[in-house]
């Protein structure tokens, strides 16, 4: 049977032979290299759950009276998109499931892929020839987390439009250009006209995913074609790879943990409630609540926006670069730009321009892991300030003392991580070379007479010199 | 050596995350002495001739006049005036504990009320003679009617209270969670405006505004979790929180399981 | 762990079986709780995600036992490998050379260049300039204000607001009469505060009767509305009145006029003159600055 499946495609397609290098691709097998996959079986079940919420959700900003089964609403003016979402998760049976795993799998989706993103930056595997799809790989980022914004400021709940509020307000804040730039996304000044919802649905449901999709595909190819990196160690060499060929070990072991993936997302979407809008209420421009927050992929932006001083720059009073721009477009700029840009900035630092298929340790190359390091914990300590004032409210921790002890955090912890980082790579790696030093093991070494005798302390075997005969 | 040290590691780390989700789940904080005050009885009026005006005048001259002043007239740099603040005023501050306060200058918090539910009415009576200023509210939540409650608590005080009444940051004060707030403490904060909270007459919120209010505010406390657990009611930072440390930690824990690991695999021909 | 299954091959795909067994009863389970239970998002979560794990449990045991596990080497392909680089050579030649044969017989390839060029700079121009036909537009749309001199304040259903309603230390939001309620521009957030306490500008001093101030609703850091109000009943040891943005607590003192006093927000709220007309409240002229977040257009004070 299988050989008439094969027939079949290779009298159509002369897929014969290509399926047969297929089946034989070799996949190196290390743990950390399913990081990837991770990510993209969540985008599948993203893909997958936002269809099924597309046959039901309604993009309208048009106002309409509630009377659906939620009690505090009742009565309510609110957006159709708003009511829609209600009914999705109230009248339509499994619909909460859905808009709930929907959610988790986007968080799920942004923290997979930032894991993975540490792993290629600790393991070089950036390096030539795959800075391209690193490029890929970061841009995936970028749109990931516009497409998880879009997604959840489609339901015009009360938090989800104070975020597109203060987006706005950022769009505005980008010099020359944001008025004109802000005033043509929204069709006007906030909240715009209704056709901003409209555009607002079809990116999130058409044009952000046909991109991601297709530089998956580029991304998938690219990983292919020079195939995948692998770890040093017996038998593998910068020439070969070493590893389980995809049929029937790694499909399987592949195939696995979607449904593991799947199964963490449904088990979520139905035991952890995400999102409840109900218990929002619906947005309107003239309401605010407290303790409002955006999903956690941007809670670097608001710690931020909230970290930054009351500075702008304004010449002969005209406003040149407001306030939200440097936390809400340079910031982000500067922690992109710096990746980007790294693999080019590596090979002037090292002068390595060679191919590498061998990846590194994070301690082989301790400058690289303590810049990483560096970098990682600038954005850390920004993205825990900004949830500052939930410590407030929940530990008692005063707000204000907070903020500037985060200030000083953001410039302290990224050199302390440096150090500590650098420091911590380059003792492991010398232990690596003198393994039991340090570990309370004694070192023997024959004598002349043929019996053992013990080294002093720190000297190692074949040492120059006075030991031997 | 090395498989302990990963095992302690990864233990450390799962319990840091269960230590923060649980953190955020919690009750958002109340000071040292907290207690719930769940009476919520019947105030009869009276003046300060009657026995109870006289106790009332004696708890006040032992327990508040150091701050307040004598005749409540209050005390330069340590107490306001009570003169007009009204029997609301005492109630409220008594029954929630926020009175007497230990520290001047620190924002008032609920704690174990310091008197009896007798001692409370006199003092009450006695702070309502001393001048015109809301009378202690008759709230009936059932009366009420929840969707205005959602709206008027969006509108009106969700900007420091939080739309789920889990407490906010006002900037140079701390708007408290209303767990356990009852219907009459609720109604008298909102006449009365207690520290830097803003206050409200029956021309702005009337009986069935206070009734509607706090009909919302008990929904608080219970709200309809049709999604599931619900994290301390807060959004997303808990919501990350269990993203990272459930579902990534146990998805990487299965790519571990799925995968080969270094010092395993070194050396395999 | 599941590596070391050391299970006999024929148990390992009894075990297998039963594991996607049970995963298509979990399904069925499924199908069941959803037709007959009314929907109750938890079980329907627990019976997917039990379905959906117990065939990935199967899978990675079948990965590990039923089938065969190799450890397989291939070699990487010449232009990836470090060193091979240079054996490439002529591959790039070829194509580079396939590349400018192409263009063999084209003489003025610099002037075809040049013209080409200027082509495409005229057409990416042509492309770009519609977009700046919101130009002088962008600050009308994003200036305009219903507010004018006479202008009456309207609460949120529509009724006018009375000078009376609002106490010392009480606050409203309110809106400009005849304006769509989600005009940025039409809400303002109206507070009354001792007449004593005030310390306008000089130019403001008629700007709040009776101690009642109003101001724009929208934050001029980010646009979030302006939700809290601090009043304290014992000013001696508090904090003074002032409205707060519940986003990133930009603070604005009301006694002054709207100036910011903490937080990220740099220009001062926009004051909107007061006047009593008959009882009710009513604007005595225009705000007193640009609404919401500032931008390129924006002048400041």
């Amino acid at each position: 049977m299988i050989r008439r499946a094969v027939a079949f495609l290779d009298q159509r397609a002369g897929a014969g032979s290509a399926l047969g290098k297929a089946l034989r691709y070799v996949f190196p097998d290390h743990w950390t290299f399913l990081f990837g996959e991770i990510a993209l079986y969540s985008f599948l079940i993203l893909v997958g759950t936002g269809i099924y919420l597309t046959l039901f959700f309604e993009p309208s900003s048009s106002s309409i009276v509630y009377h659906g089964s939620y009690a505090p609403l009742h009565g309510q003016e609110m957006s159709k998109a708003y009511a829609s979402a209600l009914d999705l998760s109230f009248e339509v049976r499994a619909g909460l499931l859905i808009r709930q795993v929907h959610h988790w799998a986007a968080l799920v989706f942004l923290a997979a892929i930032v894991v993975h993103l540490m792993r290629i930056f600790f393991t070089g595997a950036y390096r030539k020839p795959r800075d391209l799809n690193y490029y890929v790989g970061l841009t995936m980022l970028i749109l990931a987390v516009v497409e998880g914004y879009a997604g959840y400021s489609l339901l015009d709940d009360l938090l989800s439009g104070m975020g597109l509020a203060i987006g706005n307000a950022v769009a505005l804040s980008i010099p020359a250009a944001g008025g004109q730039l802000a005033t043509l996304i929204w069709g006007g000044r906030f909240p715009g006209a209704g056709a901003f919802f409209s555009r607002l649905y079809i990116a999130h449901v058409l044009v952000f995913p046909a991109l991601i999709a297709s530089l998956m595909a580029l991304h998938l190819a690219l990983i292919a074609i020079p195939r995948h990196t692998q770890f040093r160690g017996r038998g593998r060499s910068e020439a070969n790879v070493v590893g389980t060929p995809l049929w029937p070990g790694y499909a399987l072991r592949s195939l696995g943990l979607f449904f593991c993936v799947g199964a963490v997302l449904f088990a979520l979407g139905g035991l952890v409630q995400i999102n409840p809008i109900w218990q929002w209420g619906p947005y309107e421009p003239y309401l605010g609540t407290n303790g409002a927050q955006p999903d956690w992929y941007l809670g670097w932006l608001i710690g931020a926006l909230r970290l930054m001083p009351h500075l702008d720059v304004a010449i002969g009073g005209y406003t040149l670069i407001p306030n939200p721009f440097w936390g809400g477009v340079l910031f982000p700029a500067v922690v992109f730009g710096f990746l980007y840009a790294w693999p080019a900035t590596e090979r002037r630092l090292e002068g390595d321009r060679a191919q590498h298929n061998l990846l590194d340790r994070p301690r082989d190359n301790p400058r690289r892991t303590a810049i990483g390091a560096a970098l990682f914990a600038w954005v850390a300590t920004i993205f825990f300030a900004g949830a500052a004032d939930r410590a407030f409210v929940q530990l008692g921790v005063p707000y204000e003392g907070q903020l500037w002890g985060y200030r000083a955090a953001s410039i302290l912890f990224p050199i302390a991580a440096y150090l500590i980082v650098r420091r911590v790579c380059e003792r492991l790696r010398k232990d690596d070379g003198h393994p039991g030093r340090g570990s309370g093991a004694r070192v023997l070494a024959r004598n002349r007479e043929g019996g053992f005798e013990e080294l002093p302390a720190g000297r190692a075997p074949g040492a120059a010199g006075a030991d031997r005969g | 050596m090395r498989r302990a040290r990963r095992i302690a590691m990864a233990s450390a780390a799962a319990l840091l995350g269960a230590f923060a989700v649980a953190a955020w789940a919690q009750p958002p904080q109340s000071s040292p002495r907290a207690g719930v005050s769940e009476l919520d009885p019947q105030i009869r009026g009276s003046s300060s001739d009657t026995p109870m005006g006289e106790e009332g005048r004696r708890l006040f001259e032992e327990g508040c006049s150091s701050c307040h002043g004598f005749d409540g007239a209050g005390v330069p740099g340590q107490g306001p005036s009570l003169r007009g603040a009204g029997e609301a005023a005492a109630d409220f501050s008594l029954r929630t504990g926020r009175m007497p306060l230990d520290q001047v200058g620190e924002q008032p918090l609920r704690g174990e009320p310091r008197y009896g539910d007798d001692q409370i009415r006199a003092l009450d009576a006695y702070v309502g003679s001393l001048g015109p200023g809301p009378a202690i509210p008759r709230v009936r939540p059932d009366r009420g009617s929840l969707s205005e409650g959602m709206r008027l608590f969006t509108e009106t005080c969700a900007g420091c209270h939080g739309i789920g009444g889990k407490g906010g940051v006002a900037i140079g004060a701390y708007a408290p969670p209303l767990g356990e707030a009852t219907p009459t403490e609720v109604g008298e904060a909102i006449r009365v405006g207690p520290y830097v909270m803003p206050r409200f007459s029956e021309a702005q919120l009337d009986q069935a505004d206070l009734d509607s209010i706090s009909r919302y505010v008990r929904l608080t406390r219970d709200p309809n979790d049709a999604g599931g657990f619900g994290i301390g009611h807060i959004g997303p930072v808990p919501e990350g929180l269990v993203a990272w440390f459930a579902a990534i930690a146990a998805l990487l824990l299965i790519a571990r399981l799925i995968g080969e690991r270094s010092d395993s695999d070194r050396g395999r021909a | 762990m599941i590596r070391r299954l050391l299970l006999p091959a024929a148990a390992a795909e009894l075990v297998i079986a039963a594991l996607l067994g049970l995963a298509g009863l979990a399904g069925l389970a499924f199908v069941a709780l959803y037709a007959f239970d009314g929907g109750d998002t938890q079980l329907l979560g627990v019976a997917l995600a039990l379905a959906l794990g117990l065939i990935g449990a199967a899978l990675l045991v079948a990965s590990r036992t039923a089938f065969k596990q190799r450890q397989v080497e291939e070699d990487r392909p010449e232009f990836a490998v470090p060193g091979e680089a240079s054996r490439r050579e002529d591959a790039i030649e070829d194509a580079t050379e396939t590349a400018r044969a192409g263009l063999d017989g084209v003489t003025r390839r610099r002037l075809l260049g040049a013209a080409g060029a200027a082509a495409g700079l005229g057409l990416g121009a042509a492309a770009l300039t519609p977009v700046a036909s919101l130009g002088p537009r962008v600050g009308k749309l994003l200036g305009e204000s219903p507010w004018h001199e006479g202008t009456a304040l309207v609460e949120e259903n529509g009724l006018p607001l009375r000078a009376g309603e609002l106490e010392v230390g009480s606050f409203i939001t309110a809106f400009a009469e005849g304006a769509d309620k989600r005009d940025l521009a039409a809400a303002v957030i109206v507070v009354r505060v001792e007449e004593s306490e005030l310390e306008l500008p000089p130019e403001r001093r008629d700007w709040a009767p009776l101690g009642l101030l109003a101001f724009s609703k929208i934050c001029t850091h980010a646009q979030c509305a302006i939700s809290l109000f601090r009043y304290p009943s014992f000013p001696e040891r508090s904090p003074g009145p002032a409205l707060v943005c519940p986003c990133h607590y930009s603070t604005f003192d009301v006694l002054t006029g709207g100036n910011r006093v903490f937080g990220p927000a740099v220009r001062s709220l926009p004051q909107l003159p007061l006047r009593i007309d008959a009882g009710r409240l009513v604007a005595a002229s225009e705000l007193s600055g640009p609404v919401g977040a500032s931008w390129g257009g924006v002048r400041e004070a």
